[in-house]
């Protein structure tokens, strides 16, 4: 026991001489939870359009002023040139244009129907469908008022009976604000604390073997077992710290609801860190320089970051994608700390995960601890 | 010149004796970009929906298949009550759920408006946001087609041209976002690893007190990683071509004269980072936490910028893979030519003047 707390020791001291590490180990990743957390919303809003209206008749000026009025638009500039709006959209300083041609409210009386054209920067698809939709409403909502008005009351019940229309109410449950932060700010959370102790600790032991020292260590009576957990003790202190730490900030700035346990929300974190701490060993024993051990690591949290559902959900993926996500313990962790704390999700809800994490933890620190050979 | 070479030669062995980081170098962008290309996406597909008929007539029921044919939702069960709304939503297996009204098909045509109630799992306010606008676009095509029967008069027609990406493909988007992203990190990792590195053992000092003056030392060790990040970009950009069918519509030359730029601005800021830090394991923590989430976050990336609040839209103007994700989009998408994005590459130049000024004044030539 005595050795592994002299380990332990030797740990901390050393993480702590260094106080450029800590100063970035610690504010860098709270600060980055506060900043990016802000960051992570597909709400569009403030849509730009550039109107060239040719026709100037009072129905083009009907729909120009209803884009204006509206919430989703900011109008960029008009013209009556449709070079200008085009040079407008390659230069990005519009999302999309509306030409209404010349003679287009003529037409309209004269044929029963009459057209506009819409064009629109797809590069972002589901921007553009979306603007789209938003546009056509609005163009839509112009044709009916025209038609109550231009339509006569014998004839008539065409604008109040045949003009069919669904009102939608939406409602938001759990979370009626839309807060996207509240999503946000666990799953970021989680990424850092699994930055941290990945990287820690596989570059920690690497760094060892690459100045010489971990043959010292090998030579002295500290049997494997202890030297092993007397390396991941400190950092599994570190990360729940930090994880800590970022939950009180959370709440504190941004209120993020707390509805679960703090304790199984802890206890959760507390097993997924011996998983992260164990990866980050199996990566130390594989690797000999710190910069192979950091671009391995890179590969995978990389690949963990974005395959988790943090960003983009992973119901949306292929489904082979879908199940190569179910080897990857971020996934777990965000998805039950997401639940304990937005849903109030008790122990039987997340009971899985927590089995899934603890079977992940025991295959990779066994593999690691296999894999790591005491002698030189 | 000759003693130059004889740097950059010394570090192409460096590189070479290590093929593991050679093989991770070249390999690991690959097997992401893949990956990435088709894992990534914005677009919903197969939300779980319950949905509740209190009218059970024609109308909901062709309203209900259109909703499921769209490959947006995939129906989890029908339910009986309201009260059971609350309970699919608790086992966290819906995202949705539907409500039509008693009489809705009796309303619709009678009075001519009838009314649904959407209720979303708003915990993932993105997704929820999403789905609300899916439903409304879905009714908005039913009710489209509905009326076109009525033959109403007086009616606008909207035509509709997306530009640059007809078919409204996700990759278009991604492919370019993630060269930019990998680049970057790629490079700025690289480059401040292994300079720290020489400073940790001690080599550094002995090539400070070379005949070489520090700079010539510097530019020496970033060229091989020059070149390294652009055959990555290289890969990525084929392998994006072939596989995700991802075209470079502009000028080639030109995306490779700006990823050049691109790189060379990575690498400066990979150098500035290792003039601060004092071990690997802080220039590491510093490249890689510090550039990884917000390279991923506010390059307009996954999450459109304009979307952010004000004042984060202002941060980031500091991110040097923002200013490239226009470009290269630009360059891939549009067809552009340079002067579209002149201003976006000065900046880049700015950025990469900025941090070798920086790192010269910071790093120090003596030994302590």
């Amino acid at each position: 026991m005595r050795e592994i707390f002299l380990i332990i020791q030797k740990e901390f001291r050393q993480i702590f001489r260094n106080k450029q590490m800590v100063g970035a180990m610690l504010f860098m990743p709270l600060i980055q939870l506060l900043i990016l957390a802000n960051a992570a919303t597909f709400e569009m809003k403030n849509l730009r359009i550039f109107i060239v209206d040719k026709d100037f008749s009072s129905l083009s000026r009907k729909i120009t002023s209803k884009f204006e009025a509206s919430n989703y638009f900011i109008i960029t500039g008009n013209s009556t040139n449709t070079k200008k709006a085009e040079d407008f959209l390659h230069k990005r300083e519009t999302d999309l244009y509306l030409e209404i041609p010349l003679d287009f409210e003529k037409n309209l009386f004269r044929n029963n129907s009459s057209n506009v054209q819409l064009t629109i920067n797809a590069i972002d698809g589901v921007k553009a469908a979306m603007g789209m939709q938003y546009a056509a409403n609005i163009i839509l909502d112009a044709n009916k008022e025209l038609l109550q008005k231009h339509t006569n009351p014998g004839t008539m019940n065409v604008s109040t009976n045949i003009i069919k229309s669904i009102n939608v109410s939406n409602l938001n449950w759990f979370n009626e604000e839309m807060d996207y932060k509240t999503f946000m700010v666990p799953g970021i959370l989680v990424v850092l604390i699994s930055v941290i102790g990945l990287f820690l600790t596989s570059l920690n032991i690497v760094r060892e073997k690459e100045i010489g020292t971990i043959e010292q260590l090998n030579v002295t009576p500290i049997k494997k077992y202890q030297l092993i957990i007397g390396k991941l003790v400190p950092f599994w202190v570190l990360g729940l710290f930090l994880f800590g730490l970022g939950l009180v900030l959370a709440k504190l700035l941004y209120n993020i609801p707390f509805l679960g346990s703090p304790i199984l929300l802890f206890t959760i974190a507390g097993i997924y860190l011996t998983l992260v701490l164990g990866i980050g060993l199996l990566i130390s024993t594989f690797t000999e320089t710190q910069q192979q051990a950091m671009f391995l690591t890179w590969f995978f949290t990389v690949i963990f970051i974005l395959m988790s559902g943090l960003f983009t959900a992973v119901e949306n993926m292929p489904n082979w994608a879908q199940n190569i996500t179910l080897f990857n313990p971020l996934r777990y962790m965000i998805e039950s700390v997401r639940m304990v704390m937005l849903k109030g999700s008790g122990f039987s809800d997340v009971k899985i995960h927590i089995l899934i994490l603890i079977g992940f933890s025991v295959l990779m620190n066994s593999l690691a601890v296999l894999n790591y050979h005491k002698r030189v | 010149m000759k003693r130059f070479f004889a740097f950059v030669y010394k570090e192409i062995l460096h590189i070479k004796r290590d093929p593991r980081t050679l093989l991770i170098l070249i390999g690991m962008p690959t097997v992401q970009l893949l990956l990435f290309g088709y894992a990534i996406t914005n677009e919903i597909r197969d939300a779980k929906i319950a949905i509740l008929d209190l009218s059970k007539d024609s109308e909901t029921q062709k309203i209900t298949n259109k909703m499921l044919s769209s490959g947006y939702f995939i129906l989890y069960e029908y339910l009986d009550s309201y009260d059971d709304i609350e309970r699919a939503f608790k086992k966290g297996k819906i995202k949705i759920a539907l409500v039509f009204e008693n009489n809705f098909a009796e309303n619709l045509t009678k009075q001519g408006t009838a009314n649904i109630q959407l209720i979303s799992d708003a915990t993932d306010p993105n997704t929820g946001n999403s789905l609300q606008n899916y439903t409304q676009s879905i009714l908005n095509n039913y009710l489209l087609e509905e009326n076109k029967l009525a033959a109403i008069p007086l009616r606008v027609n909207v035509d509709v041209k997306m530009r640059y990406n007809e078919e409204l493909k996700g990759t278009f988007l991604f492919v370019p976002g993630l060269i930019t992203m990998l680049l970057m990190l790629i490079s700025a990792m690289m480059t401040s690893i292994s300079l720290t590195r020489e400073k940790e053992i001690g080599a550094m000092e002995l090539l400070l007190v070379s005949p070489m003056k520090p700079i010539q030392v510097i530019i020496a060790k970033v060229v091989p990683y020059l070149v390294l990040g652009f055959i990555d970009g290289i890969i990525i950009l084929a392998f994006g071509n072939l596989v995700f069918g991802v075209v470079v519509r502009g000028s080639l030359l030109l995306l490779f004269i700006e990823g050049i730029i691109f790189i060379t601005s990575a690498l400066t800021l990979g150098i500035l980072i290792s003039s601060i830090a004092n071990s690997q394991q802080v220039a590491l923590i510093i490249s890689l936490m510090g550039l990884m989430l917000p390279t991923m976050l506010l390059s307009d990336f996954i999450y459109p910028i304009a979307n952010m609040p004000e004042w984060l839209q202002v941060i980031t103007n500091i991110i040097p893979a923002r200013w490239f994700n226009v470009i290269i989009k630009d360059i891939m998408l549009k067809g552009s030519s340079i002067e579209y994005i002149y201003k976006e590459t000065l900046i880049l130049i700015g950025f990469t003047v900025f941090f070798i000024i920086v790192s010269v004044k910071k790093y120090k030539v003596r030994l302590q």
